[in-house]
């Protein structure tokens, strides 16, 4: 096990720890501010990938793409919350779950009759289908270094959107006490949509940024949205800080589990009863630091205030 | 009014699918002994759901271990290994199945009813998943492939082979089942359980332990649903880990909240509605999950009262 | 999802038995979920088979009734018991997955129908499991990565990194690559499989590079598959850890890899019973009527599936339309004389084909189009490892 592989893993990981952000970031936003669980977040997460796939081959041009789409799915994100979430916020969270489990059944089998079943491999354009040679005589592919450096632009869009705008106080006094802002005059219908689409437009670019990896594909969305929950749950829901945090420990800790845990196992077992295992307990992995994190503190790592 | 509509939908129950099975078509029996089976694990749900308020997003969990506490034992039946369990008494798998989930529910209950709200769903989730997981790493037991059970639990007087005789018995389970929850509800237990659904404080504050009272529903509940699973697997023969994914929670979920939850006949309803609606969409379009998505979102949106509170005028108790 | 796809043509060329006026084929595969699109490329090869056969045989209509496994077993076990119980269907065909098969096998066998997998072949299903009403069209998953063995060590190929799906099939597919090939095994990787499978293998990818390996083994069947390619270029190993793959790179794949101009995959190389350039009358007629209804070229999916039609029209045909005489039926289909696609072929005691496995080689056809076409022949007559374990002879 030497070191550039372990840099190039913990890379991966930090990779598939900003793409869950993206995710997670409009969850924890939507339910900190809305008090909305939103189960079909990720299907916005593929439908960002399907629109940005046909968009790809319409415009030529992946970059190009990825901008025209943006627009698109914080729209369908908008008709989401109007037509479905703003008759269910004075509901309790029960319905929220159901009425979501219905969109998501709704938006896949829309994704299916559009595009069909069998997904679309999204072209890069040259510059970005190579790879670079990090410090050290790491290689890593390009694409997966934007990918990272787009992240981490969002995220730190996100935090100065949050902490040094008007429409981010807006947002963290709503997150805090509803009542004293739409007291205050402002269109709280107005700024729900808005959070909503945000949301929206977040969870749709990490789906635009995996698909020239893996590719758009029907059920994309269901894979991510129990890792994202287990994100929000674990950083404290609301918490845009602790859904950052979670959300890069989470996805080092599955990059690594699933790289080394069968070396770990080596030490103490027969490498046959490593390999079997190794693979369930890293696929659990994500599911038990859930729930010691929220048996020592049921309210995750970073809860927010007191509403 | 409520009353009649129970009295008619068990009398149905018994009724129809014989019928069917004899009359018309054999495939139906089959459809009708899915039917009880889930709405035994329906109506276990609704006891910690629609009278205890608390949102199990995980029940899909207990269903899977009750079904895998038949398939494990008769697979070493036949295969050998792990003596102490081998076995195809009926009477000993169910224990197990009730035994385990109970367990199960007990061990995961500790932790997650310590959450409240929207915690509380996911943790549960991520408790189901877990186990998921575990059951597909365990290679002896086809992993994810699943397991085939090849007998059925024996039991005396009773022959699971024979569909209508099966059929009997989770028609039975589930009429015990529901008068069990009835009893539990209107019991000083369940008065306690409603009670804290509504406010909390206030049980606490007349010195009620919450914690334990929704433990012990946790757990009973967990074991009805593990014994619903127990016949689940003797039903399909075969068994999978997928039948505890989170979407068969959520539909689990969907046929309480569909018949009229807090209701006694309510997820039974739900659950007849479900099946036949899957049914009948599903050989209808290759997209059914369209039209069946967009009647999941109508309900929450529009029928608040689920079936119960259309057939009866009045809306499940809130 | 219950579609009759031949109409009427009793107008009567043959005396109609009173019994029967339809030959009742349940086929079941994966029309939802991303799967699908291997699932749509056997309907349309069922569908095609049906127009060639004219929709009758011995003066029966033949009627396709199709199941969706929904890529679940649960599932798939719940279509074929409504197919054998309500359709009352005389054949069962299809499966993609081998854990669908393996749930399946019972409700269709216990009713005295036969089966006919023209995909999945699991190990249990070769042996033990073995069953005189359960036919293969295909292969026993062994079968074709212990071809590719053979050709790593014809190649010389001295140490290999090997992926697959944690599933039947997956577990499989190592089994077999493992009997044959003679080198090093540095490293393996089971991934998360089904409905919610792995498809970010750069942890893995990043593994196998690191092990030094002299080239890469994988099984990703489906959209799995070309995720597989497209990561496997951006990573660069298309020279450091060349790519050898079963049941990965095929007509499904190539056209969406070829549309987002994948070209590392262009020369890999992959072993099958079957490939579009064999040359016999049945696989031009097969190909060729194919392309110009479909547009594309048909995989190997496709090509198992139009040979399980036409074995059981055959079969039909040899019995003169009484189905009701199972032993006729079977010893014709035992025969394996329909004319199948990939040339001749025999069924062992097992009833899993004896035949010859092929390396095929990723290439441009006249036209541009990315396809595949036979290189050598890597085993002539192959039998599967278990039909000594099956009591059939």
């Amino acid at each position: 096990m030497d070191l550039s592989l372990i840099v190039i893993q913990a890379l991966n990981g930090v990779q598939l720890g900003l793409l869950l952000f993206l995710v997670a970031s409009g969850l924890t936003l939507v339910f900190g501010i809305l008090d909305f669980v939103n189960l079909a977040h990720a299907a916005l997460y593929m439908v960002g990938a399907f629109v940005c796939a046909s968009f790809t081959f319409f415009l030529g041009n992946f970059i190009w793409a990825v901008l025209a789409a943006l627009p698109v799915v914080a729209f369908v994100g908008y008709l989401v919350e109007r037509f479905v979430a703003r008759p269910l916020y004075t509901r309790d969270h029960l319905d929220h779950v159901l009425a979501t489990f219905g969109l998501i059944l709704v938006i896949d089998t829309l994704v299916h009759m559009i595009w069909g079943p069998a997904g679309i491999a999204v072209p890069l354009p040259d510059w970005l289908r190579g790879q670079i040679t990090l410090p050290g005589g790491i290689v890593v592919p390009s694409f997966r270094l934007l990918i990272i450096g787009a992240g981490l632009a969002a995220a730190g869009g996100l935090f100065w959107l949050v902490n040094h705008t008007r429409l981010g106080m807006l947002i963290r006094a709503g997150a805090s006490n509803r009542t004293m802002v739409s007291a205050l005059g402002i269109d709280i219908q107005m700024l729900f949509s808005l959070v909503f689409a945000l949301g929206a437009t977040l969870a749709g670019l990490a789906g635009m940024l995996i698909a020239p990896i893996t590719e758009a594909s029907m059920g994309m969305g269901n894979s991510i949205i129990i890792t994202a929950f287990v994100v929000i749950i674990v950083g404290g829901i609301g918490s845009m800080k602790g859904a950052f945090i979670a959300a890069l420990l989470i996805g080092l800790i599955d990059t690594l589990g699933r790289s080394f845990l069968d070396d770990l196992f080596k030490i103490v077992m027969s490498p046959a009863a490593a390999e079997t295992s190794a693979p369930a307990v890293s696929a659990m992995l994500i599911y038990i630091i859930m729930a010691l994190v929220l048996a020592l503190r049921p309210q995750g790592l970073f809860p927010p205030k007191v509403r | 009014m409520r009353a009649g509509l129970t009295v008619l939908v068990m009398v149905a129950l018994a009724v129809v699918p014989p019928l069917l099975y004899w009359y018309a078509n054999p495939f139906y029996l089959d459809l009708a002994s899915r039917l009880v089976i889930l709405g035994i694990a329906a109506v276990s749900l609704n006891l910690i759901l629609g009278y205890g308020g608390l949102v199990s997003f995980g029940h899909a969990a207990f269903l899977g271990l009750g079904a895998y506490a038949v398939g494990i034992p008769a697979h070493h039946w036949l295969y050998g290994g792990m003596d102490a369990i081998a076995t195809t008494n009926g009477w000993v798998q169910i224990a197990l199945a009730v035994g385990v989930s109970g367990l199960f529910a007990f061990l995961t209950g500790l932790v997650c009813l310590r959450t409240r709200g929207v915690y509380f769903i996911m943790i549960t989730m991520a408790f189901a998943q877990m186990i998921y997981y575990l059951i597909v790493s365990i290679e002896e037991y086809g992993g994810d492939d699943g397991l085939v059970i090849d007998t059925r639990s024996e039991l005396p007087f009773i022959n699971l082979d024979d569909p209508l005789q099966l059929y009997f018995l989770g028609y039975v389970s589930l009429l015990v089942a529901m008068l069990l929850v009835r009893m539990i509800v209107h019991s000083r237990f369940g008065m306690v359980l409603q009670g804290a659904k509504g406010n909390e404080e206030r049980m606490i504050s007349l010195g009620y332990n919450i914690y334990a009272y929704r433990l012990v529903a946790y757990v009973i509940s967990g074991a009805m649903a593990g014994y619903a699973g127990a016949l689940l697997g003797n039903f399909t023969t075969f068994i999978s880990p997928e039948m505890m994914d989170w979407s068969r929670s959520g539909e689990l979920m969907f046929m309480v909240i569909l018949g009229g939850f807090a209701t006694n006949v309510g997820p039974v309803l739900g659950a007849v509605a479900f099946i036949v609606l899957e049914e009948v969409l599903s050989s209808w379009t290759i997209y059914w999950h369209l039209p069946f998505g967009l009647m999941l979102i109508g309900v929450v949106l529009f029928a608040r009262g689920g079936l119960v509170g259309l057939f009866t005028g009045r809306g499940g108790k809130k | 999802m219950k579609k009759i796809v031949s109409a009427a043509l009793a107008a009567s060329l043959m005396s109609v038995p009173a019994w029967a006026e339809s030959v009742k084929i349940g086929f079941v595969t994966t029309l939802t979920t991303g799967a699908a699109v291997i699932g749509n490329d056997m309907k349309n090869a069922v569908d095609l088979a049906v127009e060639h056969l004219g929709g009758e045989v011995a003066g029966l209509d033949i009627e396709v009734i199709y199941g969706d496994d929904g890529f679940a077993p649960e599932t798939g076990k719940q279509v074929t018991d409504k197919l054998v119980k309500q359709d009352d269907v005389d054949f069962v065909a299809g499966y993609i997955w081998s854990h669908v098969l393996l749930a399946s096998r019972k409700s269709v066998l216990d009713a005295g129908k036969f089966l006919i997998s023209t995909n999945a072949g699991p190990s249990q299903m070769a042996g033990k499991l073995c069953d005189q009403n359960f036919f293969s069209t295909s292969w026993q998953n062994d079968q074709t990565p212990m071809a590719m063995g053979e050709v790593l060590n014809r190649q010389g190929v001295k140490s290999l990194y090997i992926m697959a799906p944690n599933y039947a099939a997956g577990k499989d597919m190592v089994a077999g690559v493992e009997r044959t090939f003679k080198g090093e095994i540095l490293g393996k990787d089971l991934t998360k499989w089904g409905a919610d499978a792995q498809l970010d293998f750069s942890a893995e990818l990043a593994k196998a590079k690191a092990s030094g390996a002299d080239g890469i083994f994988v099984f990703y069947p489906g959209a799995a598959g070309g995720a597989f390619i497209k990561q496997y270029q951006q990573a660069g190993l298309k020279d450091i850890l060349p790519l050898y793959s079963v049941f990965t790179v095929d007509a499904i794949s190539l056209p969406k890899l070829q549309e987002a101009n994948f070209e590392a995959v262009l020369g890999s190389r992959t072993t099958q019973e079957w490939d579009p350039t064999l040359d016999n009358e049945a696989n031009k007629k097969f190909v060729g009527d194919f392309k110009s209804k479909y547009g594309t070229y048909p995989s190997y999916y496709a090509a198992q599936s139009y040979d399980a039609i036409m074995m059981i029209a055959d079969a039909v045909e040899a019995v003169d339309g009484d189905l009701s005489n199972k032993d006729g039926i079977r010893a014709a289909m035992k025969e394996a004389d329909y004319g199948s696609v990939r040339g001749d072929y025999t069924y062992g005691n097992n009833n899993i084909p004896i035949q010859n496995f092929y390396l095929r080689e990723v290439v441009k056809d006249g036209d541009g189009t990315w396809t595949t076409k036979v290189v050598e022949t890597v085993f002539e007559n192959h039998q599967d490892s278990f039909a000594a374990e099956c009591s059939l002879n």
